[in-house]
């Protein structure tokens, strides 16, 4: 069935990946049967990566699924769902996950940072989705509840370019607004 | 980038890099030392989560110790190992045994004082909660979903609907709890307990009813919890088939007022997928999605264009106040973008905007790759069999985007578009060939190049000046390989052979091939030489415009067995199956955006025959009875599709003899059929030889059973009804087992008679060039008759039933009738019974009452002829 309406139901996330940018996973979590085994996950993970990783454009038909992605240094998020489900709410989860690993990451998002903290974001991707259901999209909601190690960064250890980054940013999300 | 690039490429960057399951799992006893070391324990429990992460198969054995190592770290308070904890007990719960020892830890944790593990606790508990289980923790998941703390109730909701799943009953009394949680002013609480409150309450249609339109007044909080809502609204809407005046619709319409861009997105995703959608109901919805077009965010474009292109299919005029986002949208940098706004735009256009569109099309057609290329050019083909008028435009397009580089999907893409558009319109048909002459002078596809210069052998000798497509077939004559410069002699034939003034000079051509270098081409040419400088239409037609009509298969075989017995007879054509010709190809309409393109079964109808001939082949009765010369295309149903069995019947023609066969199915589980034959009343002239029965026919697998019939010895009496009964014994058997009972008795069971036509001793076959083959059978056995025929009242439907009649195939595409024409011609070939070439010619008219027509038959057989006039009446 092409469109049509969409069953209601919680379940709208079908899985969640972090890659690297050779389109290995560094972590990965499936929620439902689609690609049972890990062999079939990690083709999934390649084929998308391949499609996805020079053309930075934030979505993707792929494979039937809609997948959102985005991308820092050497870091690819992508969040997966059904092609019939909500574009935006899969986006939402998108940016709550790409927000607290930043928030936890202090900005450095990348690799070597996300595996010297790869419990806390194991923790981050737990406390975004259980089973397919969205659990939380709101980062500083997420980053309080794993609740660990961002807040104790006192102001001075940020490099001159982080407080920069962060100010664009926030000046870039005022003006979005 | 600071960090150094060896270090970087030896995996020195990835403290998980190279990590070994058993060092890993052995590690993992430190969880039972004592003090633990709460910060190496962290370590070492994430090093196992990211092993499982990356799909390590961890075995049961392995697991269960690990996991009963890990339920010492309780004792530990360190709050990111106890939720590293949690996470492992989760992971480890589908493979680890005995997985509820742990289940009174987490108890005290969901209901200890430490907020911050209380979720998490409740979330790993439910994953290792079974249905038996459920009941000693029901009252705390009660209190749960209704406690103050956002993330505890969040928890305990969603693990309640993942619970659900197995034992809905026991949650089913929780609705009281989610109820009271819906109007929590936490979003995500709201969210979910509305997630579950539905899923209690599916299945009970006036609570669902009541639940919208209680909450729809409510004004929830959460974007969520609004979009789970709007889901319920239209469902509701869908199953029962409300209108706009439903209080849902309105619901779905004021949500499109909402702030936030995710529920307005959902309403009118909602609108446009409602069933029975006007352009009314859409007006409210396409305006939304119109300014989402020209949003700075990738997502929203995408859902939005996605959205419209959706709607583009139903209802194209709706769209057409977008057009101006869409065209701003075809040069996105994201490329599903860009090709779902072509398409729209391609389906939305009008005629007078076409001209527009191409142009703005062409700009970025650059930009793009091969892929999304070919896109394109299916909408072009589309869009110019749409509007046959601006064939113009449309075909310089597709001309100037085959000069352009591409590899060769794409060409080839471009050429069976171009071919299909002079397929189907004859203004189109010199422009075309033009394009195509323009395109075989350069081009690096020898496919392509032969495809082109047959068409060019086809179609330009019946163009008004057919001189000028000389040039451009002799060029390859002298510039390319072997099989593009053998397709050209065969195209240079063909010209000669149909265009009289042009004959001196299409030899003089063709004898100067006559030393080519490669055998291939210089057989082609002195045999074509020959043939033309015979002079004779029927020759001409037989060995150069209407080749061969044999199926290759068919004839492989014919000859490897005429070899194999070494005989003073010649080989005979006629002894070859023919080529079937497919019913009617389906054309399978690719929409980008959208899941893998349907397979197209086109392939199987063209050797359904040749399987059949196969089965036939084998059943040792039927050896004798020669070349199987046709089968019914489509099985016919003799018992209605609901009952006890059903048969279906398809008919094989042979020389002089039918075979019947029977596919029958036994539908009751707890019978047994044996002996399975049908017995069939013959009608006037035909004898029933044999019946091959089906020994036995179990519960559901179907069976088949054979009846042969010999054909009258009056040739002209072909046609009758027989009448049909299912004979069987039967044996009751345990449906269970499929055991049959020993004794059975007889039984029989009326079917519906089986009709034997006129088309069933003809096959299709195509002949490129009608009028050489009218010419080539001649005037000797011509029969002409004219027939009012009042029950038919348009053209169509005439030529639909005559060629239904006939069973012959239409030649010249004489099966298209010009809209608003009062007369016509239908040309009709095939191949009568015993291999005797069969031409029909019918010119109709439209009078008052019905068509008249008048049925000119020509064949190499007289009976044939007198079979076929008779055909209609």
């Amino acid at each position: 069935m092409d469109g049509g309406i969409l069953e209601p139901s919680l379940y709208s996330v079908k899985a969640i990946a972090i890659l690297d940018n050779d389109g290995n996973r560094l972590i990965t979590k499936y929620y439902d049967e689609q690609f049972p085994t890990a062999k079939e996950q990690k083709q999934f993970e390649k084929n998308l990566f391949g499609k996805t990783h020079k053309a930075n454009s934030e979505i993707i038909m792929f494979e039937g699924l809609t997948c959102v992605y985005k991308s820092n240094v050497d870091l690819f998020f992508y969040v997966v769902g059904s092609s019939h489900e909500n574009e935006l709410i899969l986006a939402s989860v998108l940016n709550a996950l790409y927000d607290s690993i930043n928030q936890i990451l202090r900005k450095n998002v990348e690799k070597r940072s996300l595996l010297e903290n790869l419990d806390a974001a194991f923790l981050v991707v737990d406390e975004i989705c259980d089973g397919g259901i969205v659990l939380d999209s709101d980062a500083s909601s997420i980053v309080q509840k794993v609740s660990i190690r961002s807040e104790d960064t006192p102001l001075g250890e940020h490099t001159m370019s982080q407080v920069l980054q962060s100010a664009k940013e926030q000046i870039k999300w005022s003006l979005l607004k | 980038m600071r960090r150094d690039k060896k270090e970087e490429e030896e995996g020195g960057g990835n403290p998980f890099h190279n990590l070994e399951k058993t060092s890993v799992l052995q590690e993992a006893r430190t969880f039972n030392e004592t003090p633990i070391n709460a910060r190496k324990c962290s370590h070492i429990l994430t090093k196992v989560l990211y092993l499982i992460n990356q799909g390590e198969q961890i075995g049961s054995t392995e697991a269960t110790e690990t996991f009963f190592a890990m339920t010492k770290l309780f004792q530990a308070k360190d709050p990111i190992l106890r939720r590293l904890m949690y996470l492992g007990i989760k992971e480890m719960s589908k493979i680890a045994q005995d997985v509820i020892i742990v289940t009174s830890s987490l108890m005290k944790d969901m209901t200890g004082k430490d907020d911050q593990f209380r979720g998490p606790a409740i979330r790993a508990l439910c994953s290792i909660t079974d249905n038996t289980m459920l009941q000693s923790i029901e009252r705390y998941m009660k209190q749960a979903i209704v406690d103050k703390n956002h993330a505890v109730s969040s928890a305990a909701l969603v693990s309640s609907l993942h619970l659900s799943k197995g034992s809905s009953e026991v949650v089913k009394r929780w609705v009281n709890e989610a109820q009271e949680a819906v109007s929590s002013d936490n979003v995500m609480v709201q969210y979910h307990a509305l997630g579950l409150l539905y899923h209690i309450r599916k299945y009970d249609r006036l609570a669902v009813t009541k639940l919208v339109s209680k909450f729809s007044k409510h004004s929830l909080k959460s974007p969520f919890a609004y979009c789970l809502l709007i889901r319920i609204a239209s469902k509701l809407m869908e199953e029962e088939g409300a209108g706009t005046d439903s209080p849902m619709f309105d619901f779905i319409e004021n949500c499109l007022r909402h702030k936030s861009e995710i529920v307005i997105y959902e309403a009118a995703h909602a609108i446009v997928n409602l069933k029975n959608t006007s352009a009314k109901e859409l007006a409210s919805a396409i305006p939304v999605l119109q300014l989402f077009c020209s949003s700075p965010k990738p997502t929203l474009r995408f859902a939005a264009i996605r959205t419209l292109n959706k709607v583009a299919m139903k209802h194209p005029a709706a769209v057409t106040a977008c057009n101006m986002e869409l065209e701003n949208l075809i040069t996105d940098s994201n490329r599903s973008i860009a090709t779902l706004a072509i398409t729209t735009l391609l389906k939305t256009g009008n005629e007078s905007s076409v001209d527009r569109l191409m142009k703005q099309i062409s700009s970025f057609m650059n930009e793009i790759s091969d892929e999304f290329k070919i896109v394109v050019v299916q909408a072009i083909q589309s869009l110019c069999l749409k509007f046959p008028r601006k064939h113009n435009v449309l075909m310089n397009f597709l001309s100037s985007m085959l000069r352009d580089e591409g590899g060769f999907e794409y060409k080839r893409a471009i050429c069976d578009s171009i071919i299909i558009i002079i397929e189907e319109n004859a203004d189109a048909k010199e422009a075309g060939l033009a394009h195509l002459c323009e395109f075989i002078e350069d081009c690096e596809h020898t496919v392509l190049a032969t495809r082109i210069l047959h068409l060019l052998g086809r179609e330009g000798p019946r163009t008004p000046t057919p001189s000028k497509y000389i040039r451009f077939i002799y060029n390859r004559v002298i510039l390319e390989h072997a099989p593009v410069r053998a397709a050209a002699v065969s195209a240079l034939a063909k010209f000669g052979a149909h265009c009289e003034e042009l004959l001196p000079s299409c030899i003089v051509l063709l004898e100067r091939c006559l030393l080519d270098t490669d055998d291939e081409v210089r057989d082609r040419a002195t045999f074509y030489v020959h043939v033309l400088q015979q002079k004779q239409k029927a020759i001409n037609s037989a060995y150069i415009l209407n080749g061969l009509q044999v199926s290759v298969v068919g004839l492989e075989r014919a000859l490897h067995h005429y070899t194999l017995e070494p005989t003073e007879q010649p080989f005979d054509m006629k002894s070859v199956p023919l080529e079937t010709q497919p019913m009617t190809e389906q054309k399978a309409v690719r929409e980008p955006g959208d899941t893998a393109a349907p397979k197209s079964t086109d392939k199987v109808a063209a050797s359904r025959q040749d399987v059949y001939a196969e089965q036939l082949r084998a059943i040792p009765e039927f050896a004798n009875l020669g070349n199987l010369f046709k089968s019914s295309s489509l099985p016919v149903e003799l018992t209605e599709s609901e009952t006890e069995y059903v048969v279906q019947c398809v008919k094989h023609t042979f020389g002089r003899y039918m075979v019947f066969q029977f596919d029958c199915t036994n539908t009751l589980n707890d019978q047994v059929l044996e002996r399975v034959t049908v017995q069939m009343d013959p009608a006037e002239g035909f004898d029933v030889l044999k019946t091959i029965p089906c020994p036995s026919l179990p519960y559901n697998k179907p069976g088949t059973t054979y009846t042969l019939v010999r054909l009258p010895e009056d040739a002209q009496l072909v046609t009758g009804t027989f009448s049909c009964t299912l004979k069987f014994i039967v044996k009751d058997c345990d449906p269970n087992t499929g055991e049959p009972d020993d004794e059975g008795y007889e039984d029989e069971y009326v079917l519906e008679d089986v009709e034997v036509t006129v088309a069933d001793h003809v096959q299709r076959v195509m002949k490129p060039n009608f009028s050489a083959s009218w010419e080539e059978v001649g005037p000797e056995n011509e029969l002409e008759d004219t027939y009012a025929l009042s029950t038919m009242k348009t053209l169509e439907d005439a030529v639909k039933q005559i060629i239904q009649f006939m069973g012959m195939q239409p030649c010249e595409r004489s099966d298209k009738i010009a809209e608003g024409k009062s007369s016509h011609t239908l040309y009709l070939a095939g191949v009568y019974r015993g291999g005797h070439d069969a031409l029909v010619r019918a010119k109709l008219a439209l009078s008052d009452n019905g068509v008249t027509m008048q049925l000119t038959v020509r064949s190499s057989d007289p009976d044939a002829s007198e079979v076929l006039a008779t055909a209609i009446g």
